[in-house]
């Protein structure tokens, strides 16, 4: 990296917010992928002037900026694909006001996702959208994301509780798009920037939603013998017009696996559980949760367990929330996958992806967010083996094939970074991607900012490339 | 319009068939924009033809205005250049719908009262509760951006539009989201079509998720003798364990408005005699659940109404509902057929400066002499109708001076104020968009992505562009 650059930066920044060892870039070349690229530098900014500053270098120096919140991402957006200036938001992390009156906060990126929460939590108030790795992940990494979690079914993804951005573009200006009060006039560039990885600015103070605490909420596991029955459960609650607050499946692999290590009560013997969520008005939730049970019951459930109290309740969260971090104890490496598919198409897509696993000679755990559709299919490999890391991301790539071919998406709420940019043209046309392009170059013209994610670089047409040796991967959604 | 474009309207029946591309005046004269009439009108039965008629009118450099059933074209200024009039009520097929995976699939042209019917046949419902709902299509509810009472529980398409297929300024045909109910693959691109009044591209499918229709609903109306007091019911509500689906404020004087014989194309469901009064401010809410929870709803809301000091309450039962949702839906139909020159601003704030907001709205009408009327929303958006006696300039000169004291004092207090509906004569002179966002040159530019050469719906969104 140029020396210059290095200087101005730590002149800009102190010593102590840059990093340029290698044995201290080390610890920023992964995320929660499988994926790894080293940058040249990490930056600790503390201001928005700061990071105006440090873009505008960068441009000087023509050198890439990636912007990064706790790295717990699952695309390897916040990765330093082609090298460059990593931008860690973690020092920039005050929540600015709470206006509990208006149900709004202002914050800053590096403000981590369940200390929102918490912060006004007494009001009554959170913020909804709630990824596995809330406890670590920023809001900063959630709005590039447009992060979605267990509870999104009811909720919404982060887009739906995003207002108004201050943005430091790639070309070193600052703006500000959306506003306090809803409905700004013009384009939402709010709605674009939000999910776009990354790739068109960095948000340096965020405007969010808060959403009012339910007043009662029932959790529900459902405990079936078989995957089909439990399916047409999820579908059945919504004929029933119950929307549950959240939906997830865990099949009987991931369930044995898990209660190995959480010992959340989940029965080793099923064939698949649900656990639904049900929230509102005390009157509302007790009728739901009687709806909900009625319809698993209806649907050859064997047992219908309703969590008693609060500790119930988390201990079956706790193990829905750590499901990969069980799975991680079982294998050196695994490969999460985030296909989306019509829900009523589950049973038949599980059924292919245990074909595939077989296939491929992989054990697959299914864990998903059941109610709209969100697989998050758990391949167990040894990256060490090259040989098993390319069968593991064949496997991956034909269950994503099968999810496009049952009208589906290769991307639920992990994003597409640099992990799926090759499978983009599996969904859309080169005259759809050329058009994001030119919506990205609009705010990115050189390409400084996270070059090499979302799109494909070439016109490649989803062949499949095999990537360096990946590590073990961590926690995701 | 040059002399060659006769050419080119005959060449667009090339692509259309004869009897799909009108031409006569009297029948383009239902498709003015204000006061201004297109040379031609296309009516394409396919996504294929838009992107042959997008194409064809790129190259010849004409200006296109897409439409669908023409309830909202009098939002945003006057077209630079109209020489198209891009009729897409053809393109209205429902072409997927799957209940059981709330995904929804629609033509551009399918209107709202068609796909209500076909949801309510499997207890599912779009939350897009629009003015002019019963001929209103889809793809105009979409590009012109109007709200819906149940933005109060659902919020607006932005939150349950999943993807959009258009075309370009170019003829290309593009497309971004997907029809799962959840996707983060690639730009949200089609974010920027709502709202965006046709100026960046044609849509021509879009892609929903569905909600299942609550089993039984009940609504309030709360009456207050101030706005505050009424607001303050609102923030009560926004506190309460309660979740309304709809809950808006009329201020006094709206009653003269709902009680009267309201247009054609609004449903006809009485409300009864002194629901609603004309000199009170009217907090009504709708709230859905099972009988159970809309007893624990409605002792909430009796208590609330009593802490804020409402004057009455009462509690609609279904056969009132739609009389009173009916005109929440409606107001701004109501408010236009009122007054020839009514014109209807929009108003957003933060929910604590309504109180503020509504002072400023009836003081600068009053200070006009200026009859007006109120609905306010209670996520922050108000509309007030202004509604002058007459067209005359001196009405003109008042209803301008209203309208921008409005405008001024809500940015100033971080909100914003525009224009949607107002007589076309009068465009020149008030401000339709308010100020200039800051973030007009990124606009712009994304404008001269989708379109570069200019020619959809030139010159009436934000900004003149």
């Amino acid at each position: 990296m140029d020396s210059h650059l290095l200087r101005d930066l730590k002149k800009l920044l102190g010593q102590d917010a840059v990093l340029d060892k290698k044995e201290d870039l080390l610890l920023y070349e992964y995320d929660g992928s499988v994926e790894v690229a080293r940058p040249n530098c990490v930056v600790f900014p503390r201001t928005t002037a700061q990071v105006l500053k440090i873009v505008q270098l960068a441009n000087e120096h023509n050198t890439p900026v990636v912007g990064r919140g706790a790295g717990t991402g699952l695309s390897g957006g916040a990765l330093a694909r082609h090298g460059g200036i990593l931008i860690v938001f973690s020092r920039m992390n005050r929540i600015l006001t709470i206006d509990v009156k208006n149900q709004r906060a202002v914050v800053q990126p590096g403000v981590v996702n369940s200390d929102l929460s918490a912060a006004v939590a007494d009001a009554g108030l959170h913020f909804a959208p709630d990824p596995s790795s809330q406890k670590a992940c920023t809001i900063g990494g959630n709005v590039a994301e447009n992060s979605g979690g267990p509870h999104t079914l009811a909720y919404g993804v982060t887009t739906n509780h995003i207002l108004a951005l201050e943005v430091v573009l790639p070309t070193g200006e600052l703006i500000r798009i959306g506003s306090q009060s809803l409905d700004s006039p013009g384009y939402d560039l709010t709605g674009l920037f939000v999910g776009s990885e990354g790739t068109i600015g960095l948000a340096t103070e965020i405007t969010v939603k808060l959403t009012r605490l339910p007043e009662s909420v029932k959790t529900l596991l459902a405990i079936f013998d078989s995957i089909d029955d439990a399916t047409e459960t999820v579908a059945d609650i919504t004929a029933r017009g119950i929307t549950p607050a959240a939906c997830e499946m865990l099949d009987g692999w991931t369930l044995r696996a898990i209660e190995d290590y959480v010992h959340a009560g989940f029965p080793l013997d099923s064939g698949a559980v649900l656990l639904i969520d049900v929230d509102g008005l005390r009157e509302a939730v007790e009728s739901q949760a009687e709806g909900v049970a009625d319809v698993c019951r209806v649907h050859h459930a064997r047992e219908v367990r309703v969590a008693r109290d609060a500790a119930e309740r988390d201990l079956l969260w706790k193990g829905r929330k750590n499901a990969f971090g069980a799975v991680g104890r079982l294998s050196p490496t695994y490969y999460v996958q985030d296909g989306v598919i019509p829900r009523t198409k589950l049973p038949a897509t599980l059924r292919r992806i245990n074909e595939i696993g077989k296939k491929y000679g992989f054990d697959i755990g299914n864990i998903f967010h059941a109610g709209d559709g969100n697989l998050h299919p758990i391949i167990l490999f040894d990256a060490r083996d090259e040989d098993q890391f390319r069968r593991a991301v064949a496997t991956s790539d034909e269950i994503i094939s099968f999810c496009i071919e049952m009208g589906g998406s290769i991307t639920g709420e992990h994003g597409v970074g640099m992990e799926k940019d090759r499978l983009m043209p599996l969904l859309f046309s080169e005259a759809d991607l050329d058009l994001m392009r030119r919506v990205r170059d609009v705010f990115n013209p050189k390409g400084l900012l996270n070059p090499g994610k979302i799109l494909p670089s070439s016109k490649s047409c989803g062949e499949i490339h095999v990537r360096p040796l990946p590590v073990a991967g961590a926690p995701p959604a | 319009m040059s002399a060659g474009t006769k050419t080119a309207a005959a060449r667009f029946a090339d692509i259309v068939g004869d009897t799909h591309s009108v031409q006569d005046s009297a029948s383009l004269a239902a498709y003015t924009i204000d006061a201004r009439q297109p040379s031609v009108a296309v009516r394409p039965g396919s996504s294929e033809q838009v992107a042959e008629i997008v194409k064809r009118a790129s190259v010849e450099r004409l200006a296109i205005v897409p439409v669908g059933a023409r309830t909202k074209l009098a939002i945003g200024l006057p077209p630079r250049q109209y020489d198209i009039a891009l009729d897409l009520t053809r393109l209205n097929r429902i072409i997927a719908y799957d209940p059981d995976d709330l995904t929804l699939s629609v033509e551009a042209g399918v209107t709202l009262r068609e796909l209500a019917k076909v949801l309510a046949e499997h207890r599912q419902l779009l939350p897009l509760a629009v003015p002019f709902f019963d001929r209103a299509t889809v793809g105009g509810t979409i590009a012109s951006g109007v709200d819906s009472p149940l933005r109060q529980y659902y919020g607006t398409a932005r939150d349950y539009v999943r993807g959009i297929e258009f075309v370009t300024g170019e003829g290309t045909p593009a497309k971004s989201g997907g029809r799962v109910v959840k996707n983060v693959t690639g730009y949200d691109l089609h974010k920027l079509m709502i709202g965006a009044l046709g100026t960046l591209g044609v849509i021509t499918k879009i892609n929903f998720r569905t909600f299942p229709s609550p089993f039984e609903t009940r609504a309030f109306v709360a009456n207050f003798d101030t706005a505050e007091r009424a607001l303050a019911m609102r923030a009560l509500v926004a506190r309460s364990p309660v979740t309304p689906i709809t809950m808006e404020i009329f201020s006094p004087g709206t009653a003269d408005l709902l009680y009267s014989a309201p247009p054609a194309q609004i449903e006809r469901h009485a409300i009864a005699p002194g629901l609603i009064s004309n000199d009170s401010w009217s907090l009504t809410s709708g709230v859905a659940g099972t009988a159970q929870t809309l007893d624990r709803c409605e002792a909430e809301f009796r208590q609330m109404a009593s802490q804020t000091g409402a004057l009455g309450t009462t509690v609609l039962g279904p056969d009132q509902i739609p009389g009173v949702f009916g005109r929440k839906r409606e107001f701004i139909p109501i408010a236009l057929a009122s007054s020839s020159a009514a014109t209807i601003l929009k108003v957003s704030v933060l929910p604590s400066r309504m109180k503020d907001a509504l002072a400023e709205i009836a003081g600068a009408a009053r200070n006009n002499s200026l009859r007006w009327a109120a609905m306010a929303r209670g996520v922050g958006i108000i509309y007030a109708a202004l509604l002058p006696d007459s067209l005359g300039d001196d009405w003109c000169a008042r209803t301008v001076r209203t309208a921008n004291q409005i405008q001024v004092s809500v940015a100033r207090a971080e909100g914003h104020g525009t224009i949607p509906w107002c007589p076309s004569e009068w465009k020149s002179s008030l401000s339709v968009w308010g100020a200039d966002p800051s973030d007009l040159p990124q606009m712009r530019a994304l404008k001269a992505v989708f379109d570069p050469h200019g020619i959809l719906s030139p010159g009436r969104f934000v900004g003149g562009i």
